[in-house]
């Protein structure tokens, strides 16, 4: 225990390291860099240390509280597992982002005031990016770009309302904010984007199946949630939370359900399971921060988990498209496994992580009466069984034998699976030490008669729907083939609906973006006509010309005394 | 007893040395020799520094003649400041010049090269220093002449005709000040700083020192190089051998800001003569411009010399932007992007120095691959480049803060914004090079590059890492800056 240090400096300052140690070596090294992270954690009583004064104002390196403790320890353990998982391969640039990244997060978390939070914000936008440029493809390059964009951008957004925060109270202590004003609205929206919002939130798709098999798992975990932490600090209790959270929730299942890519599937799921955060916080009772905060907690190993499972799959058949996959529990029984768990503890099934979960925030908005805002989770709900719970096991296991026949995933793939499947049903069974880490006290019973049956009801019935429409063939198909008189509505009226939607919108975008763009195009010229190479502003003047304007100035300084 | 006589060796120590370069006529004793003064002017600006800020203002009689009568060497925290930037970057520049003259220029013209140098730097030294305001012409006079000698000594024949503009120009600029300084002798009879600041009040107003007072701005203006007088500057610093483009990219301009500020704040008395409106009218809308304009023509040039030469036109608008907007904060954002500029700027050019020895040219074109082949180098490019936008933890960041709170201060939204603005075309030009050079690969058929000798990246690491450093603590730029500001807007430190 050194004091002061944030223990995700450990990790910052430790990957830089990384590239230089040889082989076996290299992986005890990176294991233990999350582990001695975790160790200083541990070592550390709540309060607020490394403090220096600058411009005035006052840092705050490392705040320790129980909130910043819930977020700093399951980042610590997403990025042990992270380490786990990609040791089959070895990528120097992944392991260093991926370790800068997870600390940057960590130390973001930690941060006591808001231009560390800043600094940090941007440090896991930068590292990032590299996971999914290490691809090495075209298209991840420019999702990767596009990331990249939103990501800064959302990070200069919180800069500008750190600046206005500061010059408007003299602090700039990361606490409670609230929305009051222009500065806190713009904070407001840096943590929108970043937790991807509705309608801000298309980086996500966009980028995290882009990225490499490993990469996709280290981005699940990290920036989002620490955007939920984010919001939970600064603005629990804020109504319109509840409302946008519920909007989150809801529509990623309609995407979610005619995606193809099953990494992609896992993205809308993911904002989905965000919404379920965001709700909670808007609530901002202490039953629905702490539901809200032990979700963050528990989704962030389901989640890897599930990516996991799809990471290991693309990385045995090379796809990831439900069309092309289907059997494979046969060739990767114990991924099947791994992945059935976390698609159970993601729809909340009594004794998996999730259930515990999300039956807090659920409570929390029913006992708040926000009626509407409960009867779209409880739809939500059903939506992740639908598309987390059973598309992605069945489409990528089970359904009609592909025929592709492989290895069973790597035993260091299989390892951090089988861990984060040991703490989905542990936490499940047990939640007790979760309950206890929770800045709030916990007077929740998750396991009441009545949660469990309301939930049992729920679900079975969803399984029940799904086991009758795949007995007499009326599931969709996993092709992308046409069926019109069964499943229309699912497959054909929502899709073209949406594509309708989509094409009037694309249309009156691509009508604006074309005629902006010849405007900006006819601006550049413009620019260039006079500021290029050969433009008057960057040609030299003749002495003379020059001479012309001193004479100018001059005689327009004297004017200007003698008026 | 030597320290009473500092503020005198700081200018006759340099100032003898360089005739006895040319003596030495071999090039690497007149470099030794010049190196060896360099860092003794350093030494002894340091001293000056720490005398200043422990004990106030320094005032030095030369040959004992009394002032107003005789000249006087005056050193408050403002030039104590501008000596320390001058020598630091001196004392900086001269280990790497060795290897870069060699490259650059042809042997015999050696001693010659470190003579004009020293004499250069003797100029720029005696600006800051004196308190007498002809003595003040005569050593910007040397301080031109030399650097002219400099400029015309690059490899590329249009180096001379960029040379010549730069003295025409420089002359005019010259010979503004004189007038200027003439005028104000003819209504006051007195030449010493601190005697005409305490003489001018109670004249009034009075045509002759308002004419004084254009022909002073105009000549500064000049000097620094203010849009729309800029033009001799991009080819000056493009066509020079590239430790010159440093060394005065670092240094002239900077001084002739000093020059402004001295003329403005302590001769004509903030208060008295110029009011804030009247600085702010002049002053802001050539600023603006000047970072508006500027900046956009850096990010269409191909020559990545004259590229960083239009950025530094955009840069001292900022600085003149601190300075015209006459509030405390907005004179200490000015007094502080003037050292971080120096750093920063006088870093990059020296960066761009050794692609200039490995490749041969510093057009964007021949940069492609670089950050493999040379990655010290560029990776000093690529942090003097965030420097330049102002990133966070970078000396640039501290400038741009500090003005950006000045025009907030002032509810100037519109000038915050331009701050941000210049802040974001800096990107796309620093961008142009980071992705030439690390997103390229190098073309087929080039031959291969080697990193560039330590002599050289140790002095680039040097001014790029002053460049972080002071981004990170602040305590000796700001501090300093702030008292400085504070004294000159005439309210005790």
């Amino acid at each position: 225990m050194i004091a002061n240090l944030s223990p995700g400096l450990i990790l910052i300052v430790g990957a830089l390291l990384v590239p230089f140690l040889p082989g076996r070596l290299r992986y005890v090294y990176m294991l233990a860099l999350p582990v001695l992270g975790g160790l200083q954690l541990a070592g550390l009583e709540h309060g607020a240390y490394g403090q220096t004064e600058i411009f005035g104002y006052t840092l705050t390196l490392l705040r320790v509280d129980a909130l910043s403790v819930v977020f700093g320890t399951i980042f610590l353990i997403a990025a042990f597992l992270n380490v786990i998982y990609g040791m089959h391969e070895r990528a120097p640039m992944q392991e260093v982002a991926a370790l800068v990244y997870a600390g940057s997060a960590i130390s973001a978390v930690f941060a006591g005031d808001m231009i560390t939070l800043f600094v940090f914000w941007e440090m896991t936008a930068i590292s990032s990016v590299f996971l999914i440029w290490a691809s090495r493809t075209e298209a991840a390059y420019r999702a990767g770009m596009r990331y990249l964009i939103i990501q800064v951008g959302s990070g200069v957004i919180l800069l500008a309302g750190v600046i206005l925060y500061a010059n408007a109270t003299g602090s700039i202590a990361f606490d409670y904010l609230g929305v009051n004003g222009l500065a806190t609205v713009l904070i407001l929206i840096a943590f929108g984007i970043k937790s991807a919002f509705p309608l801000l939130h298309n980086w996500l798709q966009d980028a995290y199946p882009e990225a490499t098999v490993t990469g996709t798992v280290v981005l699940s975990a990290f920036t989002t949630k620490l955007a939920i932490y984010a919001l939970a600090r600064a603005f629990p209790g804020t109504e319109a939370l509840i409302y946008i959270g519920a909007i989150m929730t809801a529509f990623p299942v309609f995407f979610a359900v005619i995606e193809n890519d099953l990494r992609r599937v896992l993205a809308f799921s993911l904002n989905n399971q965000l919404g379920f955060m965001v709700a909670g916080i808007g609530v901002g009772t202490p039953l629905a921060l702490n539901g809200a905060i032990s979700h963050a907690f528990v989704h962030i190993i389901y989640k890897s988990l599930l990516f996991m499972s799809m990471g290991a799959v693309l990385h045995r058949t090379g796809t990831i498209k439900a069309s092309e996959l289907g059997g494979l529990v046969r060739s990767m029984p114990l991924t099947t496994v791994f992945c059935i768990i976390g698609a159970a503890s993601i729809s909340a099934f009594p004794l998996f992580s999730g259930f515990i979960a999300k039956s807090l925030t659920l409570s929390a908005t029913a006992e708040g009466g926000y009626v509407i805002a409960w009867l779209v989770l409880v739809f939500a709900s059903a939506g992740v069984l639908e598309h987390s719970g059973i598309k992605i096991p069945y489409f990528a296991f089970f359904a009609h034998d592909s025929g592709i026949r492989c290895k069973e995933a790597p035993p260091n793939m299989l390892i951090a699976m089988g861990i984060a499947a040991f703490l989905c049903i542990a936490i499940g069974v047990y939640p007790a030490p979760l309950y206890a880490m929770l800045p709030y006290v916990v007077e929740y019973e998750p396991y009441t008669t009545t949660h469990v049956l309301t939930q049992l009801q729920l679900l079975f019935f969803a399984m029940l729907a799904f086991a009758l429409l795949v007995r007499t063939g009326l599931y969709p198909a996993e092709l992308p083939s046409v069926n019109l008189n069964t499943d229309w509505i699912y497959r054909k009226a929502l899709p073209v609906l949406i594509r309708r939607i989509a094409l009037l919108i694309e249309r009156l975008r691509t009508g604006t973006l074309d005629r902006l763009q010849r405007r900006l195009e006819r601006f550049i010229s413009q620019v260039y006509r006079h500021h290029g190479p050969e433009g008057l502003m960057a040609r030299t003047w003749t002495t003379g010309g020059t001479v012309l304007w001193v004479a100018l100035l001059l005689g327009g300084y004297l004017i200007f005394f003698y008026l | 007893m030597i320290a009473a006589h500092l503020p005198a060796l700081q200018i006759v120590v340099p100032l003898l040395a360089a005739p006895l370069c040319l003596l030495l006529r071999r090039g690497a004793l007149a470099w030794g020799l010049a190196l060896v003064v360099s860092w003794a002017t350093l030494a002894m600006s340091a001293m000056l520094l720490s005398q200043v800020l422990q004990d106030g203002v320094i005032s030095y009689a030369l040959g004992d003649w009394a002032a107003p009568w005789g000249i006087e060497y005056r050193v408050d925290s403002v030039n104590a400041f501008v000596l320390l930037i001058v020598a630091a970057v001196g004392a900086v520049i001269l280990p790497y010049a060795r290897r870069s003259v060699a490259h650059e220029i042809p042997a015999e013209q050696h001693s010659a090269f470190y003579t004009a140098f020293l004499l250069c730097l003797t100029g720029l030294l005696g600006v800051a220093i004196t308190g007498d305001a002809f003595n003040l012409f005569v050593f910007l006079e040397i301080s031109s002449l030399s650097s002219y000698v400099l400029i015309a000594l690059g490899r590329d024949r249009r180096a001379l005709t960029a040379a010549f503009q730069y003295l025409v120009m420089g002359t005019i600029g010259a010979t503004f000040i004189v007038i200027g300084i003439g005028l104000l002798y003819m209504v006051t009879g007195t030449l010493n700083m601190a005697d005409l600041a305490l003489r001018l009040p109670p004249l009034g107003p009075n045509r002759t020192v308002l004419v004084a007072f254009a022909f002073l701005t105009v000549g500064a203006s000049l000097k620094l190089a203010l849009f729309p007088l800029h033009i001799w500057l991009p080819n000056a610093y493009t066509y020079a051998p590239s430790a010159v483009t440093g060394f005065l990219a670092a240094t002239a301009t900077k001084v002739a800001v000093y020059i402004l500020l001295r003329f403005f704040f302590t001769v004509f008395g903030f208060s008295f003569y110029i009011g804030a409106l009247t600085l702010q009218n002049l002053l802001i809308p050539l600023a603006v411009l000047a970072v508006l304009v500027c900046s956009t023509v850096a990010i269409f040039q191909d020559n990545i010399k004259r590229m960083l030469a239009y950025s530094s036109l955009a840069q001292i608008g900022y600085m003149i932007l601190g300075i015209g907007m006459a509030t405390p904060t907005g004179l200490t954002a000015g007094i502080v992007h003037l050292f971080n500029h120096a750093m920063m700027k006088g870093g990059l050019f020296l960066a761009l120095g050794c692609v200039a020895l490995r490749v041969g040219s510093v057009r964007l074109e021949s940069m492609q691959g670089l950050g493999r082949t040379m990655p010290w180098t560029m990776f000093a490019f690529v942090l003097g480049g965030l420097s330049l936008i102002g990133v966070p933890l970078t000396a640039g960041f501290i400038s741009k803060w500090y003005l950006v709170q000045a025009a907030l201060e002032q509810d100037s939204w519109m000038l915050a914004i331009l701050v941000l603005v210049g802040s974001l075309l800096s990107i796309i030009y620093v961008w142009r090079v980071v992705e030439v050079a690390y997103l390229r690969p190098a073309p087929p058929g080039a031959a291969a590059v080697r990193e560039a000798p330590l002599s050289m990246l140790i002095p680039t690491w040097v001014l790029i890492g002053a460049s972080i450093y002071f981004g990170i603590d602040t305590s000796l730029t700001v501090g300093v800056a702030r008292q400085a500001a504070i004294m000159l807007m005439g309210g005790t430190p």
